[in-house]
């Protein structure tokens, strides 16, 4: 198993350097360092020297990928790709273009994005199963056809939808909780309840269809007739038989997405006014500070890998048949 | 056993939950322990860049620094026209000029004679800086923190971990130190270029910087003392006074000295920050002010919230006794002589959505509100005479609305360079002056502003020396004087004039097809286009067909840099009330293509003149007369149509007092009063919460789960088939 993981590792290595330099080439399409130096330094009365010397400072003086004047490996090595690239292989991000450390920002801001990413997930799962097996045992009536309806209008919903109308329905109609905000420790807790509902609504259309058909292709199994013909009642049939076998894709799907959820979500993150990685993210677009968003994208790009990999790994442990080689 | 331990997470959530409620109300976003506290609320969108006097230069820093640093001069809260008044400063600075050989000159010197200006100020005694660790010492007077090492800075993650404070008194040394950063290059002052203008011996300074200062470490500048550095532009004299001495005449620095540009810094602030580590930290004056203002930044953290808390140093400062007269009648002398600041903490959370900062404002969550589009309609109507007014529904809350016309030009520019449509030929004036006729900014103020707006008439706004109210501020070129008022000339006179441009009916002669202009256009997203139809529709009355270039801010800055551009729209939000700070936006030498900021390139000998003698001249009857020819000379050449001068509205709950706008000055915060009780009664008078919906939902699971129930049992007890 070690030599399967070494191996996907190393696999990673060229998927990373590619990541890296479509970032890098889509940013500086539309972003040439003197428009960052422009945006760092401000509108009014920003000379040349100014700019200059901005960049100068932070290595942005240098040709995009290619230097014709350095000669030999200096033309690769002396370029901003090359010299802006290379540390963060080492998970050494920098600074921000306005000069905080990146790297303290992403330890700081992602316990926020955990706080309200775990409780989704686990909630959104919990919720999302059960509603799903509730389908299932009611399959082919009307409780099935009405709640696949359900879904489906769910899903069609935009996310910011769900965001606004649950600000409106349940901060500002209800006054049950406030309406966006954060907090430390305890106090988090009041500021968390409106983004996990509305995180949790949001998933659950289409996280429910997708285990819902889980559930119906293992219903029909050999051993699902059996244990009925065995007498077993459909509860404990759907409990202990379907869900055991119908949990492999679901579990290795969460799997999937666990090192993704210190990555924030954008959209929620940025409306509830939380200072996690998704809006750290969305602010740095915004400002057009490249040094952030180039680590947010690799360090995405490093979690979606490892959760794949994680992936390979569980489908190992939870079925016995499957071989890593 | 095991059925219990499963089921313990379930209470623990639903305590939790109970426990986050807490007492009503429950939506507040705010501690219980903060309930009655004389506590200011607000919102911050953006997280503020720099909170260094040196680099801040954007009114959501000034926000914050203004209220934490002091300038030696500040403007009267009150009085209109703004009025310069000292803050640090004991009084104005006295100002002498000497000429070429260092002879002293009289005040009404011809400025061709004057060779320096020195400005020499004093400041008030016994002024101390907040409690801060880079004042801590020990008992031998070393300093407690400036020598940290590798072991101290590991355990350090902000400035609270430096437990120890200490404090100075505010000396002239502060204010040169302050100057002598402004020259910094490393520190990229974004007047570092105007001052070498104008401050003696600026330039040499900055290059002595650069050669004594040691190299960067791993691309961080360690501490530079640069109170090493000798300089003849800003000189201590004594303890409390120091000496600045620009070239020529400057009357306009003043101003500055009213900025936070020129706010003291001590040398201990960054003998702290300048240690190595430190910036990895993030511990950086960029971060963690260090002020001697009513106020100190005791929280930064601006991805969340941002807390100004009371200075238990400040030095005592009393609201104004003066003002106009409509403050008597207004009430807004009621607190004349009481000492400031009068709230004990402002709270700044960050919103970056305007949906809930509005909805937390109705709520009573925070103190005042900007008027966003979306709520225009929920907010404002307007009476039968125009003037904006609240809905019922905000004054039922007690909420008030100010507004206030800005010291803000939008424009359209014509890029003078342009071979069609720029120069000084008779037919380009007049499709200019054409233009300016048909492109109606009342209603673009009415569809895109929601009414908040003064049409132009001339580059200066309402508030700044030289703008002319009535009659004799209006542009003869574009407007008429009927019934009162200002009256847009009809198209048709638009028309003639294109006529005579040569382009009759907007056709263009040679090729018989209407004339083609191109406009730069900015913002291109969903919002922008309906604008963007609005002004193709505008040249369309002409007869001209108008080809937007739409793209995006980088890309329109770079045109305009490259003077490429033909017709486009611009803002400048004016530095200081002196109308030299609008017209250098029109000034020959000061072009955008030559690096400037005159970005319609305009350039008129005569004009240039006139504003090399009105920018040295004092406020009265003849500088007005060179300006009103200044404006003139606009008018008729045409090289920009005056859009129009933002107002801004604001509302106010009825528990916050003083909020009376200054456009000018940023350091208000001292100046609002809070009634907390009624605050509190309000909120909870409010916001009680709404429970039938819990209820409601939970009757709806248990009368659905019901009958699945029986139908689940039904099914397990039937027999197979």
């Amino acid at each position: 198993m070690s030599a399967y993981i070494l191996r996907r590792l190393l696999y990673a290595l060229p998927i990373l350097i590619g990541v890296n330099l479509i970032t890098f080439l889509l940013f500086f399409v539309v972003n040439s360092p003197d428009d960052m130096a422009r945006m760092q330094l401000g509108d009014k009365r920003v000379t040349q020297e100014a700019i200059d010397t901005w960049k100068g400072e932070r290595g942005y003086d240098k040709p995009l990928l290619y230097n014709a004047a350095a000669g030999g490996l200096g033309a690769l090595t002396e370029t901003i790709f090359f010299q802006k690239s290379l540390k963060l292989f080492a998970f050494d991000f920098g600074q921000s273009d306005s000069g905080r450390d990146i790297g303290f920002d992403i330890r700081q801001r992602m316990w926020p994005s955990l706080a309200i990413a775990i409780p989704t997930l686990l909630v959104g799962l919990a919720i999302a199963i059960s509603y799903a097996l509730m389908i299932v045992f009611f399959r082919a009536t009307y409780i099935d056809v009405g709640s696949v309806v359900l879904l489906v209008a769910m899903m069609s919903i935009s996310g910011l939808f769900y965001i606004i109308g649950g600000q409106f329905l349940i901060g500002k109609l209800f006054r049950l909780v406030p309406i966006s905000g954060y907090d430390t420790g305890l106090d988090a807790l009041k500021f968390l309840i409106l983004p996990v509902v509305v995180g949790v609504v949001a998933g659950i259309g289409s996280s429910t269809r997708l285990y819902r058909t889980f559930f119906l292709e293992e219903i029909n199994r050999d051993y699902v007739r059996t244990a009925r013909a065995k007498g077993l009642h459909e509860r404990k049939v759907l409990f202990r038989h379907v869900l055991r076998n119908a949990l492999i894709p679901i579990l290795t799907g969460v799997v999937a997405v666990l090192p993704l959820l210190f990555m924030g979500a954008l959209i929620i993150e940025s409306f509830f006014g939380v200072p996690g990685l998704g809006s750290y993210t969305i602010d740095a677009i915004n400002r057009q500070d490249f040094s952030i968003v180039r680590a947010m994208v690799f360090l995405g790009s490093v979690l979606y890998i490892v959760g794949l990999i994680m992936t390979d790994l569980s489908y190992t442990l939870v079925d016995p048949r499957v071989r890593l080689s | 056993m095991l059925r219990a331990c499963r089921s313990w997470p379930l209470p623990i959530v639903l305590v939790l939950l109970l426990g986050a409620c807490g007492q009503p109300p429950w939506n507040n976003p705010y501690p219980a322990s903060q309930s009655g506290e004389n506590i200011l609320y607000g919102a911050f969108t953006e997280r503020p860049k720099h909170l260094d006097p040196v680099r801040s230069y954007s009114a959501n820093e000034y926000a914050f620094i203004a209220q934490i640093y002091e300038p030696p001069l500040q403007y009267h809260f009150l009085k209109r026209p703004y009025e310069l008044v000292p803050l640090t400063a004991q009084a104005l600075p006295e100002v002498r000029y000497l000429d070429a050989k260092g002879e002293p000159l009289p005040a009404d010197a011809d400025p061709e004679r004057i060779a320096i200006s020195e400005y020499l100020i004093e400041i008030a005694p016994g002024i101390q800086y907040q409690p801060h660790p880079a004042f801590a010492q020990d008992a031998a007077g070393a300093y407690r923190y400036h020598q940290l090492d590798a072991k101290a800075l590991a355990r350090l993650k902000t400035l609270d971990d430096l437990p120890e404070t200490g404090t100075r008194e505010l000396i002239a040394e502060d204010y040169v130190y302050q100057i002598k950063r402004l020259a910094t290059p490393w520190l990229h002052s974004p007047i570092a270029g105007l001052m070498g203008e104008h401050i003696l011996g600026f330039q040499a300074l900055r290059e002595r910087i650069e050669a004594a200062a040691p190299e960067p470490v791993n691309g961080a500048r360690l501490f530079f003392d640069l109170r090493q550095v000798a300089f003849e532009g800003a000189e201590v004299i004594d303890r409390y006074r120091y000496r600045v001495r620009l070239e020529g005449r400057y009357p306009q620095f003043l101003y500055w000295l009213a900025m936070p540009f020129f706010a003291p810094m001590p040398w201990e602030a960054e003998a702290l920050y300048g240690q190595p580590g430190m910036r990895q930290r993030n511990l950086t004056l960029d971060w963690y002010p260090v002020g001697t203002g009513p106020f100190m930044l005791s929280e930064n953290n601006p991805n969340l919230r941002m807390v100004l808390e009371r200075n238990p140093n400040f030095h005592g400062e009393r609201y104004p006794s003066e003002g106009m007269p409509e403050d008597h009648a207004a009430g807004r002398l009621a607190d004349a002589g009481k000492p400031l600041p009068f709230i004990d903490q402002a709270i700044y959370s960050l919103e970056g959505e305007s949906i809930p900062y509005w909805n937390k404002f109705l709520q009573g969550f925070y103190d005042s509100s900007g008027v966003s589009s979306d709520a225009f309609d929920q907010a404002i109507q307007f009476d039968t005479g125009g003037e904006a007014e609240l809905t019922d529904e905000m004054r039922a809350q007690g909420i008030t609305l100010v507004t206030a016309v800005q010291t803000t030009i939008w424009y359209m520019g014509f890029n003078m360079l342009d071979p069609l449509l720029g120069g000084d030929s008779e037919s380009a004036r007049l499709l200019r002056q054409a233009i300016s006729i048909a492109v109606d900014f009342e209603e673009y103020i009415s569809i895109f502003a929601n009414g908040r707006g003064v049409e132009g008439q001339g580059p200066i706004p309402p508030g700044i020396f030289g703008h002319r109210e009535g009659e004799a501020g209006i542009n003869p070129v574009v407007f008429d004087w009927r019934d009162g008022r200002a009256v847009r000339k009809p198209v048709e006179e638009a028309r003639a004039l294109l006529a005579d441009a040569g382009y009759p009916n907007g056709r263009d002669p040679h090729t018989g097809r209407p004339l083609t202009l191109y406009y730069e256009a900015m913002d291109a997203g969903p919002d922008g286009r309906a604008r963007l139809n609005w002004i193709r529709k505008q040249f369309a009355k002409l007869g001209i067909e108008l080809v937007v270039r739409a793209t995006d801010y980088n890309r329109f800055q770079e045109k305009m840099r490259e003077g490429t551009g033909q017709v486009f729209m611009w803002g400048w939000n004016a530095d200081y009330p002196d109308p030299e700070n609008l017209f250098f936006l029109l000034y020959g030498p000061n072009r955008k293509v030559d690096g400037g900021e005159n970005a319609a390139n305009y350039r008129n000998p005569a004009f240039d003149a006139l504003f090399e003698r009105m920018k040295n001249m004092d406020d009265g009857p003849e500088r007005q007369a060179v300006i009103d020819e200044m404006t003139a000379i606009l008018r008729h050449d045409a090289p920009w149509s005056f859009g129009f001068y933002p107002k801004s509205f604001s509302l106010h709950h009825q528990w916050l007092d003083n909020v009376q706008p200054n456009l000018m000055a940023n350091n208000t915060l001292k100046y609002r009063r809070l009634d907390p009780a009624l605050r509190e009664e309000l909120r909870e008078r409010w916001n009680p919460p709404v429970l039938w919906p819990l209820g409601a939902l939970l009757l709806v699971l248990v009368v659905g789960a019901v009958p699945a129930l029986i139908v689940a049992r039904r099914r397990e007890r039937g027999r197979a088939l």
